[in-house]
């Protein structure tokens, strides 16, 4: 058995302290701010998702946190007056990111318009381009048959 | 060419633009929220366990607070120029020893000398996440009043001193001793 | 020896590229055919001589040679000789080799497989795609070379990252870059039809395997690259919205919307500037993604070692490629202006307006994965764009999609009217009905029902769609071409896809403990017993683990084995997960920190038809091959034209 704590106690200096709340409505609190949090120094993952050990010190303050009686939105808010809106994953409706909430509802938007405005339009049938050769035309003809 | 083809063109040439920019830029480094705000309170025993330190140690005097640890490889490489610092300006140096055992500081601190004029004991990370810290080393400069006025993240190299953190130090001692004889002038 | 042969095939091969770059443009614009005929002998030349560097790069590492810089880095003797040739690809010299060599496979593919090509639109493209690769054998002759020797040679190589040491790094990049790489020939060939100044039908029809190749084999790539992820990083994820895994995911979409438009191309000749923009788009996307992934702007847990001076010659080269593509574009599309009217409701509208969601889709994940650049560089604010940004902006493009999914392959091409749809939209509505209250009663989840709901719709959609197309006879089924099943296939794969990733994103479970060897965790129903925890060393690294026992009312259901390792070499320590796969649910356990006294943290996870995610994405791809096998695709042989 000593044989191989050796190297676990070895890794104790690179691991951070298991942590997690004492009952599970607590921790089910904890894990869902926790995958709001973007782990800073993994830099893609919230913190509930990364093995770093920051990301283990994160998830140890929002579990002190909560069983000092502190609300969701009081953990967020502590987490990003540390880090900034960095930490949060899901960036802030704010001045700066106007752009990113709204832009793709926007582009929705005017594609649909687009696409009615372009179908309703009633033009007289132009000829096809007529870069075909015979040759391809025939071909293409041909290809074209079978589609329903 | 009409112009309706040349938006693709034109949309790509900003894209490109953009992406030129951000390879200026290290995405690693995050700017500190606590610029201008006191320094977090805490209670944490010293490196020898023989005291608690609290906010007062950061009251009174500009006190620059470097976060190291003898697991960090990067520390080492900034300690010389740390070193340098003893006791030349009129500068609090206080360490903190962040995620560390006491006999691998202790070790790591007789072999490359100790700048310090205190260590805080932080084997727990208890400071690390009020102080928005990402990784070791990261340096604080506080004044006597408590609030943080700068944070660098990374080596200090002797650049970095001479060019941004010195001038910084000494313009807020300079501020230090202003108040201090605005106070002493009615006497 | 090995060493610089390869060195030398390397330089040879861009000299090779030079000329194969020139020579036969300069054939197409003086009708000589010897210096076409040039670039098909060069492309096969080309690809042959980068398969020998690669195999000499591959010899380097199986024998473990540390005088090679490569090697020494990412290598190491104690390796199982699987990972030694997977760590060929596994740093950023080899894969860019292994990219240069795709990309010169698909030009060879040109010539050999391409002789019903009319010749100057074959030797335009063969020299554009041979002006890729002389861009790509410039960075890695002059920023990257493999073939680095190092002195001294050291005593031992350092290894490969952990997290890469899997099977999964042997196949989930090469079935990656096929797809990202298979994308350079629409490309070259969007280029070449600008320089001809002719887009037509016949090229659409030319064009289409390729893009089914590139396209499918980036399915299967993100699939293996998404499977990986579950199993290896330990936390029972299958996409996490990272910036690495949305630039794979980009030219996905894009590639998707340039399968559609060519289908409307190639039988209404309509669309050809869009079609252009798109395939010159779909391999811009996947050169930002090289891009991003080795310059270090977007940090992401998959970046390779960075270095901003590759970064600068990417930028540059894919300035060139993408720039020099656009500005043709610019001075050739107005002769592509589309005048054919467009009726909504037919098989074109509805294909057009699967391209318009599609690149909505495609512009949110581009602006999700680079506007921290952009607020980056205009207010120089740090943030975060994270996975519930997509779920928010994302997820609700895609359900419109699927909305329209369901009804538009019924339609006519040309004309068509809704009258027609009433009795099959009925049908479909029905079922999204049935499955929607069920969903809601037993899932209790709205958002859950909805999304299910609206995959059976997908589903019931596309088998009346293949019944119309058959009259509803067996001699219509037996009738039917290829790509007919391949869109069955494909369509039936998204709605199985849906109701997949909804079940995880709804009714995954998960619980946390510390336990000692003999306690166990209980999750809706199942009990997670710990037993023995050994450790010890192994090929090149220490480990503890154990077997998690999971019963189910005092039966046996699955035994878990899950490890946590440490790599001393590279002071790195990774999580192997145990799971059991079943097309139903699937278990997952992974052990943490902790020590027999104390107990270790065994965190345990319930994950409903999450297999069906990546069999879905098995399924959209093998349709992908299916499609090809249509006779349609195959042009008859072209007599030479003197």
């Amino acid at each position: 058995m000593m044989r191989w704590v050796l190297p676990i106690l070895m890794w104790a200096v690179l691991t951070a302290s298991p942590a997690f709340a004492q009952n599970s409505v607590d921790e089910q609190r904890a894990r869902d701010i926790g995958t709001q949090l973007r782990c800073v120094v993994c830099q893609n993952q919230s913190i509930e998702e990364s093995d770093a050990e920051l990301a283990g010190d994160m998830r140890r303050v929002v579990r002190d946190y909560i069983a000092d009686g502190a609300s969701d939105q009081e953990v967020i808010a502590y987490m990003r007056d540390n880090y900034g809106d960095y930490v949060l994953l899901k960036p802030p409706v704010q001045a700066n990111t106007y752009v990113l909430w709204f832009l793709p509802a926007l582009l929705i938007l005017l594609s649909l318009l687009w696409f009615l405005g372009r179908a309703r339009r009633k033009r007289p049938t132009a000829p096809a381009p007529t870069t075909l050769t015979p040759e391809d035309k025939t071909l293409l003809n041909e290809l074209m048959r079978d589609e329903t | 060419m009409n112009l309706r083809g040349l938006i693709p063109l034109t949309a790509f040439a900003a894209l490109i633009g953009f992406l030129a920019f951000s390879l200026t830029r290290d995405p690693r480094i995050l700017p500190s929220e606590l610029i201008e705000k006191p320094f977090p309170a805490f209670e944490l025993p010293d490196l020898a366990d023989t005291q608690t330190f609290d906010i007062s140690l950061l009251e009174g005097r500009v006190s620059l607070v470097n976060v190291f640890g003898s697991w960090c490889a990067a520390c080492v490489v900034e300690h010389p120029q740390l070193m340098a610092l003893k006791n030349t300006l009129d500068l609090q140096l206080v360490g903190i020893d962040w995620r560390d055992n006491r006999q691998s500081a202790n070790r790591w601190l007789v072999k490359h000398g100790n700048p310090f004029d205190a260590i805080i004991f932080d084997g727990n990370s208890r400071l690390i996440v009020p102080l928005g810290v990402t990784g070791a080393p990261e340096t604080f400069i506080v004044d006597r009043n408590g609030l943080i006025r700068y944070k660098h993240v990374g080596v200090i190299t002797p650049e970095v001193w001479t060019k941004t953190l010195r001038p910084l130090v000494e313009s807020l001692q300079v501020a230090s001793l202003q108040a201090a004889s605005l106070q002493a002038a009615p006497l | 020896m090995t060493v610089e042969i390869g060195h030398i095939a390397l330089i040879l091969a861009l000299c090779v590229a030079v000329f194969q770059s020139v020579i036969p443009l300069i054939g197409a614009q003086t009708n000589n055919s010897r210096m076409m005929e040039f670039g098909d002998r060069a492309a096969v030349g080309q690809f042959l001589l980068l398969a020998f560097a690669f195999v000499c790069l591959t010899l380097v590492f199986v024998a473990s040679d540390f005088s090679v810089k490569l090697a020494a880095l990412h290598s190491h003797s104690d390796k199982p000789l699987l990972y030694k040739i997977s760590g060929v690809w596994g740093n950023h010299e080899g894969s860019i080799l292994l990219w240069i060599l795709m990309m010169a496979g698909y030009g060879a593919f040109v010539p050999v497989l391409g002789k019903a090509l009319p010749p100057g639109l074959k030797a335009r493209a063969v020299a554009v795609q041979a002006m890729l690769g002389v861009g790509f054998l410039a960075f890695i002759l002059f920023t990257s070379n493999p073939f680095e020797r190092l002195n001294p040679i050291p005593m031992n190589g350092n290894g490969l990252n952990p997290v890469l040491q899997d099977p999964g790094l042997a196949f989930h990049p090469p079935f990656l870059y096929l797809g990202y790489v298979g994308f350079s020939l629409p490309f070259s060939f969007a280029v070449a039809a600008l320089l001809e100044g002719r887009v037509d039908a016949v090229w659409a029809k030319w064009l289409r395997p390729w893009v089914l190749i590139a396209w499918s084999f980036l399915t299967i790539g993100i699939a293996l690259g998404s499977f990986w992820a579950y199993y290896e990083l330990g936390w029972g994820g299958w996409w996490m919205w990272d910036p690495v895994e949305n630039v794979s995911f980009m030219p996905w979409l894009a590639g998707t919307a340039l399968l559609h438009s060519i289908m409307v191309l190639g039988t209404r000749h309509s669309m050809a500037s869009w079609t252009v923009l798109l395939a010159i788009t779909t391999f811009a996307l996947s050169l930002i993604g090289t891009f991003v992934v080795r310059s270090g702007v977007l940090v992401s847990v998959h970046a390779f070692a960075v270095d901003p001076e590759r970064g600068v010659f990417l930028l540059a080269l894919l300035g060139l490629a993408t720039g020099g593509a656009l500005t043709l574009y610019a001075m050739r599309s107005h002769t592509l202006r589309d005048t054919s009217p467009l009726s909504a409701t037919s098989r074109d509208g509805a294909l057009v307006l699967n391209n318009l969601l599609l690149i909505t889709a495609l512009a949110t994940v581009f602006l999700g994965t680079f506007y921290p650049i952009f607020i980056d560089a205009m207010d120089g604010a740090k943030i975060s764009v994270g996975a519930p940004y997509f779920e928010l902006t994302f997820a609700p493009i895609m359900c419109l999609l699927i909305l329209f999914m369901g009804i538009g392959p019924m339609l006519k091409w040309r004309n068509d009217s809704l009258k027609r749809l009433r009795r099959p939209t009925l049908i479909s509505l029905l079922a999204f009905g049935v499955i929607f209250a069920l969903t809601a009663l037993f899932g209790k989840s709205i958002l859950g029902a909805i999304v299910l709901g609206l995959s059976a719709w997908l589903a019931v959609g596309t088998c009346i769609a293949l019944g119309r197309k058959t009259k509803w006879s067996l001699k219509g089924v037996r009738a039917q071409p290829a790509a007919t099943w391949g869109f069955v296939g494909a369509h039936l794969g998204m709605a199985i896809f849906t109701a997949a990733a909804t079940s995880m994103s709804v009714w995954a479970e998960t619980d946390i403990g510390t336990l000692k060897p003999g306690e166990s965790l209980t999750l809706s129903g199942y009990t997670y017993t710990l037993q023995d925890v050994t450790g010890g060393k192994r090929d090149n690294y220490d480990y503890f683990g154990g077997d998690i026992r999971v019963t189910k009312a005092g039966r046996n259901i699955a035994t878990l084995s899950t490890e946590r390792r440490y790599f001393p070499v590279r002071n790195q320590i990774t999580t192997e997960a145990g799971l059991r796969l079943s097309l139903g649910q699937t278990l997952f356990a992974s052990i943490g920190e902790g020590d027999p006294e104390g107990g270790f943290v065994v965190q345990v996870y319930r994950h409903p038809f999450v297999v069906w995610i990546w069999l879905s994405a098995l399924l959209m791809a093998l349709s992908g091959f299916v499609s090809l096998a249509d006779r349609r695709l195959h042009l008859p042989k072209r007599e030479p034209i003197e």
